[in-house]
């Protein structure tokens, strides 16, 4: 059974966000793990064991060579990770990135993708089902809990009224939801084995991709302004007294709520 | 004029057009003289009275799809009408979990790009231009298509108030499918839910880590219960795995636009914000007087939510 997880290392989301002066985010500072992945990188890692063998394999796109995320993840047990990397990819879109992503993934023939629904700095939450549309394959977005039997993967998809039984056959691409299963830490011997873990770096060229076709270059679409948006009017804060309460009762009152 | 005609994807359940769908298409009737709908599924005719005193004059369906998830299927008719030729300028979907699927495999086999997360849509000139809300909702990006037609987008729920022309009935139509798509639901879960849905509900009450572990969210349950609203989550307790998924509010969850909303122990991060902010009347609650949600509250309490909601739930059974 090979996995390979999507992974995307993202700044931190705890840091507010900035802009360059192209309208991209500023990704020039630490990246690290996106926390969506690492519900991925755990399921696979279930996955493999349930199926008695096999790895997990990463697969990400980056600028400037950045690994720290993905070591994160081969920390807590993925085998190997590819990772793209090229100046040319300034500015891509989800398309694009679909793109390069899946040229990657192909290299790695797996049995399964996984992936986060979606990001969490551009959260598109389409390139799964773009990665699979760019292969030729299956796909099944919102996973809740997956299994694999023989060749075929089951999957409990979330929808608006409970969740779906969908079914197809592997190789497919699956996209699961935060908070399904439980991410492993990293142990000390993790840690340590993932610092010598092989990171196969690769360019556009590497992947027979033109430049051209990708980035900013090729995103089909260009940002015309960035505004602030209008700001909410501050309302009355008050420190709980052991009353509080009832000024909470009074206000839904005036709204004619209760 | 930059657009002459518009397709909205139009999502149903058991015959009942989804909100998203009817916000989409009073918007598009602003935008185009031609406004249709495409619809994946066999029961058309049944939804077809509704898009039409929507304002769509077509339905464009695609009839059964055999148990397919939509997305593959809907992207292949709609690919094969544009490639014939027949397509429209401008194709319009919902963020939902079908309308993704059918915007990113649709954007693949026309290769396009989507442009994801939209709140508005404007025409200036030969341009169209949408707008994006990013940094929890502190700004707004407008992007201009360049790619050539048709333009791909989705659109946020609740960014555009539905409204009836007083239209008669959409004439249904054939859309051609080319892939039927292999996966395919074989089961169907429907979760008891009592109360109003999250995102239609005039009241919600959400909880978030402050709450200290899972069992104390029945404090947010009961409350919801007597303001007859729905309990919803900040991402935070959703990834802790303390409620599911589809409690979620903010950028990767639901947005909702209640008379009121109750922020118990959330410290409002920008994720969580953008998904609520455009609430009528805000009450948040939590420990922290720095905490970012009492710079969208109308009435803020810096307390321990575990004093306040027992205090304010007994009042409001005792009333």
């Amino acid at each position: 059974m090979h996995v390979v997880v999507c992974v995307k290392q993202i700044p931190d989301p705890a840091e507010p966000g900035k802009l360059e002066a192209d309208n991209t985010l500023d990704r020039s500072g630490k990246l690290i793990l996106d926390e969506s992945d690492s519900y991925g990188v755990e399921m696979a890692l279930q996955l493999v064991d349930k199926a008695g063998g096999g790895e997990v394999t990463l697969v990400s796109m980056a600028p400037n060579g950045e690994t720290s995320g993905l070591r994160t993840a081969l920390a807590m047990g993925a085998a190997k990770a590819i990772l793209v990397s090229d100046d040319a990819l300034s500015g891509a879109g989800a398309l694009d990135t679909a793109k390069v992503l899946a040229a990657a993934i192909k290299r790695a023939e797996p049995d399964l993708v996984l992936a986060a629904t979606e990001s969490s700095d551009g959260y598109t939450g389409t390139v799964p089902e773009q990665v699979a549309a760019v292969l030729g394959l299956p796909s099944i977005t919102f996973a809740k809990d997956v299994t694999i039997d023989g060749d075929t993967v089951k999957v409990q998809r979330q929808t608006e009224l409970g969740y779906d039984e969908v079914t197809t056959s592997l190789p497919a691409v699956v996209s699961v939801t935060a908070g399904v299963v439980e991410p492993r830490y990293p142990s000390f011997k993790g840690i340590m084995a993932a610092k010598s873990k092989p990171v196969d770096q690769l360019t556009l060229a590497d992947l027979g991709i033109d430049a051209s076709q990708v980035g900013a270059a090729g995103a089909g679409q260009e940002i015309v302004a960035v505004e602030d948006a209008p700001e909410r009017e501050a309302g009355e804060i008050i420190e709980d007294d052991g009353e509080a309460h009832l000024k909470i009762v009074e206000f839904l009152d005036g709204l004619k709520v209760i | 004029m930059a657009l002459n005609r518009i397709w909205v994807y139009a999502e149903a359940n058991e015959g009942k057009v989804s909100p998203l769908t009817l916000e989409l298409l009073a918007k598009a009737r602003e935008l185009a003289p031609t406004v249709e709908a495409v619809y994946g599924g066999g029961d058309a005719d049944a939804i077809a009275g509704t898009l039409g005193a929507h304002g769509a004059s077509k339905v464009l369906a695609t009839g059964d799809l055999g148990g397919s998830l939509p997305g593959v299927p809907v992207a292949s008719a709609i690919a094969k009408a544009v490639s014939d030729g027949n397509g429209p300028d401008l194709i319009m979907l919902g963020t939902s979990y079908d309308g993704r699927d059918v915007a990113a495999r649709l954007s693949v086999a026309l290769d396009k790009p989507v442009i994801t997360n939209n709140v508005d849509i404007e025409v200036s000139g030969d341009d169209v231009i949408v707008t994006e809300p990013i940094f929890g909702g502190t700004k707004l990006v407008k992007t201009k298509f360049t790619a050539g037609t048709p333009y791909i987008a989705l659109f946020r729920p609740k960014s555009f108030a539905a409204e009836e022309t007083g239209g008669g009935p959409a004439a249904v139509e054939t859309l051609e499918v080319t892939d039927p798509g292999q996966a395919k639901v074989v089961n169907r879960h429907v979760e008891e839910a009592t109360g109003p849905k999250l995102d239609e509900a005039a009241v919600v009450v959400t909880g978030g880590r402050g709450l200290g572990e899972a069992e104390k969210y029945e404090m947010i349950e009961t409350l919801a219960k007597l303001l007859k609203g729905a309990p919803g989550a900040s991402r935070a307790i959703v990834d802790a795995g303390w409620v599911p998924y589809s409690y979620q509010i903010g950028q990767t969850g639901k947005v909702v636009k209640p008379t009121v909303y109750i922020a118990a122990g959330v410290s409002g991060a920008t994720q969580h914000l953008v998904g609520m902010k455009g609430s009528k009347n805000i009450i948040a609650i939590n420990k922290d007087p720095e905490a970012p949600i009492f710079s969208v509250a109308d009435l803020g309490i810096v307390g321990d939510v575990h004093k306040v909601l027992p205090k304010l739930i007994e009042a409001l059974q005792s009333r």
